[in-house]
Parts: C-alpha cells; structure tokens; sequence
C-alpha cells in the first residue's frame, strides 16, 4: 500500500520550478514527492532535537551524534559569528540547519534522488523567516528608531556620503540579503541535481552494445565522484546558509559603533 | 492557384518563425547569460581562495577563523554565478 502511495506521489515537471501546483491538480492534492521529502526532513529534524534534549553524561549511538552537531552550531557558527549571548538563537539557528541539511541530502538517497530545497519555495520561505527574524531581533536589542538608524545611517561616515550611502544600505540590507539567501540554496542544489542527471542520463546512454560502451566506466567514475561532491556541497551550504543568517543576527544585535 | 497557395505557405511559415526565433533567441541567450555570469565568480573565487590559503600558510592558527571568513566570502561572491545560472533556467524552461 505504501509502494502505490509512493507511486502516485510525482516528480512535479521542470515547468514547477518557480510555481506550486494548487489544489487537487494530477496528483494527490498537489502533493508531489518534494513536499513528502519536507515533511520527512522536518520529522528527522524533530526526531534530533528530541535525542539532543535529554542529555546523558555518557552519550552513546544517535544520541552522540545529535549532541557533537548541536555543539557545532554552537561552537562553529554562534560562537564565531554572534558571539557568548547569541546562544538565545540556537533552536532558531539549529533548526534551519538540520532542516537545510535533511532536505539537501535526499539529493544521493535512491528514490528520492531530488532535493528538497532545488523548489524555490523552500528557501524563498525559510529567507522570508530569516529576514523577518533579524529585522525583529535587530528592533528588539537596540529600538526601532536606533536599529534603523545604524543600519540606514551608519556611524563614521561622512555626512555627505549619506546620500551615496543609505540607498545601498538600504537596498543591500533589506532587499538583496533574503533574495540572495533563497537564490543560493535554491541555485547551488538545483545546479547538483542537473549535474547529477547529466551524468546518470549519459551513463543510461553509453550502455549500448558498441564500442561507446569502453566510453563508460569513466562517466560512471565521474557519477560516483559528483555524488560524493554533492554531500559535501549539501553540507556546505547548510553551513552556509545558517552562519549567514547567525551572521546578520550579529550585525543586528551588535551595531557597529 | 499556385501563387495562392505559396501566399498561404509563407503565411503559415511567417506564423510559425516568431515562435521557432523566440526559441533560439531564449535558447543562445540563456547560453551566454551562464557563461558571462560564471567568469566574474570565477576569478573572484580564484583570487579568494588563493589568499586565504596564503594566508593560512603563514599564520596556520588563525586558520578556523580564515576560513569562516572565506566560506562567506565565497558564499557573497558565488551569489553572481548562481543568479546567472538561475537566468538560465528561467530562459529556457520556464
């Protein structure tokens, strides 16, 4: 039963790319396999944060490895970017991590073989959030008359520059940073996944009975390779994507004096 | 007749080249607007990286630091390939 719900749940086509297919469309209830990784992204991202609550003294198995990520965001990202008092953000923080993480990894799982995060939806929320969570952490540490003006006026800079001076801050501040997040995840991940079926659509290609098929332990070499490629990159742009938005966090709450 | 019926050919062919010309316009553009967004990028990669290994090289306990600082400075400077990479997309498949 479950194989036949699975095979009803659809790859959405390329056209979806930038547009959510809405209400009972061909599939059930626009419910195509990249909302199904979501889901399961965010039930292994709730299934961690529940290992990593209860803290043993000698923590053993997926428990360990729940509490060592936790102390590299904690360690890697907050300590480095916000500092000592940003650790209120951890769950914030944590949570878009592991998240990233999860949905990005289902691009080397077989059956999945997709991205979460390749639909721009995903990151075009989880920018929104971002944006939206700085900006209020951003008013709530420093006031909203003071927020705005250090990040619209900042201090050290000559009075006539201002007017070369705000616009970009504010176009750069406001604007670009959710888009440029979203464009990121989204770009990075949709790129590995082409890649990746470039590759497998050549491999598929080459296994023909000819001489082409001498062609083929070298695109299958360069399939297994990119594969390996691709979890890093996974990883990298969790990373990337978390310590940017820890690093806006700080600029938020520490202004520049 | 005959004149009647090569009006109405190039009619239909006139029809068809808007779309066929569209096409090709999306398809070479989409083309050039990857490859002139990844040179940029590229450069801008080469030299980050190669200064931070540099970097690294001569003073490797400031190296957890360097590299935060690159990876985000990758992460600023890679944004310009990838929005040529996602002009792409939206030329030719959307």
């Amino acid at each position: 039963m479950i194989a036949a719900l699975l095979a009803e749940v659809n790859f959405p086509p390329i056209q979806n790319l930038v547009e959510w297919p809405s209400g009972v469309g061909t599939s059930w209830y626009g419910f195509n396999k990249i909302a199904l990784m979501s889901v399961l992204a965010v039930l292994f991202t709730v299934i961690l944060f529940a290992l990593a609550r209860k803290k043993k003294l000698v923590p053993k198995g997926a428990q360990n490895l729940a509490e060592s990520s936790v102390n590299f965001i904690q360690e890697g990202i907050i300590m480095q970017t916000v500092g000592p008092d940003g650790m209120k953000y951890l769950p914030f923080l944590a949570t878009l991590f592991f998240f990233i993480l999860f949905g990005n990894l289902f691009e080397v799982i077989p059956g999945f073989q997709m991205p979460a995060n390749a639909r721009m939806a995903n990151p075009a929320i989880m920018a929104l959030v971002t944006w939206a969570f700085f900006i209020c952490a951003g008013i709530k540490a420093q006031g909203p008359g003071h927020y705005f003006k250090n990040s619209l006026f900042p201090p050290g800079v000559p009075k006539a520059l201002y007017i070369l001076v705000t616009p970009i801050e504010l176009i750069s501040t406001f604007i670009v940073r959710p888009f440029s997040l979203a464009v990121r995840l989204f770009a990075n991940m949709l790129a590995g996944h082409i890649l990746l079926v470039t590759f497998g659509v050549l491999c598929i290609t080459l296994f023909t009975a000819s001489l082409l098929i001498l062609v083929l332990p070298f695109s299958f070499g360069m399939l297994v390779a990119l594969t390996g490629f691709e979890v890093m990159v996974a990883f990298l742009q969790a990373y990337i994507f978390t310590i940017l938005a820890a690093v806006y966090l700080g600029g938020a709450v520490h202004p520049e004096h | 007749m005959s004149t009647l019926a090569t009006a109405a050919t190039l009619a239909q062919a006139a029809a068809q080249l808007p779309a066929d010309a569209k096409a090709q316009a999306a398809a070479s553009g989409a083309g050039f607007a990857y490859g002139l967004a990844a040179i940029g990028p590229g450069i801008g990669i080469g030299y980050l990286v190669g200064q931070s290994v540099q970097a690294m090289a001569r003073q490797p306990e400031a190296a957890g630091m360097v590299r935060t600082t690159m990876f985000l400075g990758i992460a600023f400077t890679e944004a310009l390939a990838l929005i040529g990479f996602v002009v792409f997309i939206l030329l030719k498949f959307v």
